[in-house]
């Protein structure tokens, strides 16, 4: 723990989750600065009382015969909560001048979500919370307010509620198992961790379940994607490492989930778009980490997910800054953008290097235990593959990102930096990133086991600086050359391709089969049978009654004609209903008197 | 209109800091052979394993996503246009 500062007992271990969530609901009541102010508190707020509270399980009770437990602070969701706590202030500050109250309550409620999935001690407000960010976080992309955006944000639901399902379903068949609705380590064995580990996985973007994130954020608004890219995938980090350690197939996907999304960043236009197939990237090497599963790992993972959220958080802020003050986002549309946002270029190649792990930056103290953890494992492929990936996202995320945005050809754009805001809070994760790749001990010292590990030695050093510097090098020498693929105004098909034309396709069958079964129905039964019962009813009537008054009229010997006469006049009295059953009522009637009086 | 930052619009700034660059590299791999390894496995204490590393694996890179734009590539209306 960083420090224990003294509070009234009542608040220690109050549920960050409620603090947020309940901030939420109060900011739409105030204005201008009495909000700002308000908004700052409350992360602020939930920081400090994390901060004076020692481990344990607060918060807990009885509903229906169920423990619910709303704070589990231990060594593990104690950093995820620091973090979370830490990216919501910078994002706040970040959104102030957004004037938004939309996105002010669902960034709150998102981050709630996140810090209630994080401290939840049981599955029911595990799930509960879990919800509530899928939702929460929905309408920081459907606030953008354009036509794409609405799609990106149905869509983006529509996949979370899916995950959200298995994982309900995994997490009641749980509690069938287990009997119990405390939950840590699961482990994949049985059906309902099967069922669990699919809803994670969902949230943490493995491929090929991960198109959601490159579809939805890059639609987001300026300081929703900041938000986006720190909390969802990032619990669903911390609830693997706290429920899957040690997962072997964590280790593969992890590993292949570092290689995909690093092509698709190569080739894509959007540069929100590169930030987010390279956040999958990222999240990937954090996989793997929880897959190998030794404290070295598990260590390297946590602080990989901190460091991450602050370099991400940074990127996305600058590559914002970038759309709010140009309008525009594509490589294509941009560059020699330092010219007149120095300080916004600064900040975003400071977040470029921390991302790729240059020495003296945030990533490179915490990617490397990963890496080093395969290594002592002897986990040969796994490291290779890790390593390739390395060199790869420095060559989109470190170099790419700044090149295209602030390099590059003159695009003409004169832009002036963003409102100052915008720069404290780029500052302030600049400051933070440089701060703990420099001295990364504070971070060390609150990680779930006891660090024994050396960031900065001659080997490795030299080591990430060659696979660097000699990455860049081919970067320069592909581009000088011409082969390095153009930036083109174009979108690369990814997985989402299956629902997204596989809905469309779903769309039009069902669009086709049951239309033409209403088609064909409303013909047969509106057109043929009704129209003949109609017919029927008109005419059958006095066409039983003709019939049954042939032999009559045969008796009375009536001409051909005036048993047509007869027959018309029966026709138009049996169908305007004139009749004249009350004489026949009354006649039987009278009848069946006689009879019991007879008798 | 506030002044502008030109430092890279003069052939001579872009060619001292390709330089600078270059001659990073060339330090590195000069030193390379000095550092005391002590990797896991055994190519890591190769001399100058990382530098190919990299360098093979950004051109493999590149290779591959150029490969994959052929198949995955489409019109930026292409979902609009189902």
């Amino acid at each position: 723990m960083l420090s224990m500062m003294v509070l009234p007992a009542q608040i220690i271990g109050f549920p960050p989750a409620l603090l947020l969530i309940g901030g939420a609901m109060l900011i739409p009541l105030l204005k201008g600065r009495g909000q700002s102010w308000f908004m700052l508190a409350v992360p602020a707020a939930t920081l400090l009382i994390l901060l004076s509270t020692p481990h344990g399980s607060y918060w807990s009770f009885q509903v229906l015969g169920n423990e619910l437990i709303l704070s589990r602070i231990d060594s593990l969701s104690r950093v995820f909560g620091y973090i979370f706590c830490i990216v919501t202030l910078l994002g706040v500050i970040f959104a102030l001048e957004e004037n938004d109250d939309l996105q002010y309550c669902a960034a709150f409620a998102y981050a709630g979500g996140a810090l209630g999935v994080t401290f939840a001690g049981d599955v029911f407000s595990l799930y509960i919370f879990w919800e509530i960010m899928a939702v929460a976080s929905t309408f920081l992309i459907l606030a953008r307010r354009t036509k794409a955006s609405q799609a990106a944000g149905m869509r983006y639901i529509l996949v979370h509620i899916v995950g959200g399902l298995c994982l309900l379903a995994g997490l009641i068949l749980y509690v069938e198992r287990s009997g119990t609705t405390e939950f840590d380590f699961v482990g994949l064995t049985t059906i309902d961790s099967l069922l669990i580990f699919l809803g994670i996985a969902v949230n943490a973007a493995i491929p090929p379940l991960h198109p959601w994130l490159s579809d939805a954020y890059p639609e987001a608004t300026v300081p929703g994607a900041v938000f986006l890219s720190a909390f969802t995938t990032k619990s669903a980090v911390y609830l693997m490492a706290r429920m899957f350690p040690g997962t072997e197939l964590l280790i593969w996907l992890g590993a292949v989930m570092t290689a995909i999304p690093i092509f698709y960043a190569v080739l894509e236009n959007d540069i929100r778009r590169v930030l987010a197939y390279s956040l999958i990237n990222q999240v990937g090497f954090m996989m793997c980490g929880i897959g190998i599963g030794t404290a070295l790992a598990i260590n390297g993972t946590v602080a990989h997910a901190f460091c991450h959220i602050l370099y991400k958080a940074l990127l996305f802020m600058a590559a914002g800054s970038v759309l709010h003050v140009t309008g525009k986002i594509r490589c294509t549309d941009l560059g020699g953008l330092y010219k007149t946002m120095p300080l916004t270029c600064l900040f975003c190649v400071i977040g470029a290097a921390s991302i790729s792990a240059f020495p003296l930056f945030s990533g490179f103290v915490s990617k490397s235990m990963i890496i080093s953890a395969a290594a002592h494992n002897k986990l040969v492929v796994v490291w290779l593959m890790l390593q390739f990936a390395s060199a790869g996202v420095f060559h989109h995320a470190g170099i790419k990102v700044p090149y295209f945005m602030f390099f590059g050809h003159d695009s003409g754009i004169r832009a002036q930096e963003p409102p100052p805001n915008m720069l404290v809070g780029m500052g302030i994760a600049a400051f933070l990133c440089v701060f703990l790749g420099v001295y990364p001990y504070p971070l060390y010292s609150i990680l779930p086991y006891p660090v024994d590990y050396l960031p900065y030695t001659g080997a490795h050093v030299v080591g990430q600086l060659q696979l660097l510097l000699f990455g860049a090098l081919a970067f320069c020498l592909l581009i000088l050359s011409g082969y390095y693929p153009a930036e083109m105004r174009a979108i690369n098909l990814d997985t989402d391709w299956f629902y997204r034309t596989g809905a469309l396709r779903f769309y039009r069958v069902a669009e086709r089969t049951l239309n033409t079964i209403n088609r064909r129905g409303e013909l047969f039964f509106v057109g043929e049978i009704a129209v003949k019962t109609a017919a029927w009813a008109r005419k059958g009537a006095a066409g039983v009654v003709t019939v049954l008054m042939l032999p009559v009229w045969t008796l009375m010997r009536l001409t051909e004609e005036s048993r047509e006469q007869l027959n018309s006049k029966l026709d138009g009295l049996i169908r305007h209903g004139l009749v004249p059953l009350g004489i026949s009522v009354a006649a039987v009637v009278f009848l069946l008197s006689g009879l019991y009086f007879l008798l | 209109m506030k002044k502008e930052l030109t430092v890279f619009d003069n052939p001579r700034n872009v060619k001292w800091f390709l330089l600078f660059f270059y001659g990073c590299l060339v330090l590195l791999l000069i030193i390379d052979p000095f550092i005391h390894k002590h990797g896991e496995f055994p190519w890591e204490n190769a001399p100058e394993f990382f530098a190919a590393y990299g360098f093979v694996s950004c051109v493999l890179l590149i290779f591959i996503a150029k490969l994959l734009r052929r198949w995955v590539k489409r019109d930026e209306d292409y979902y609009e246009k189902l």
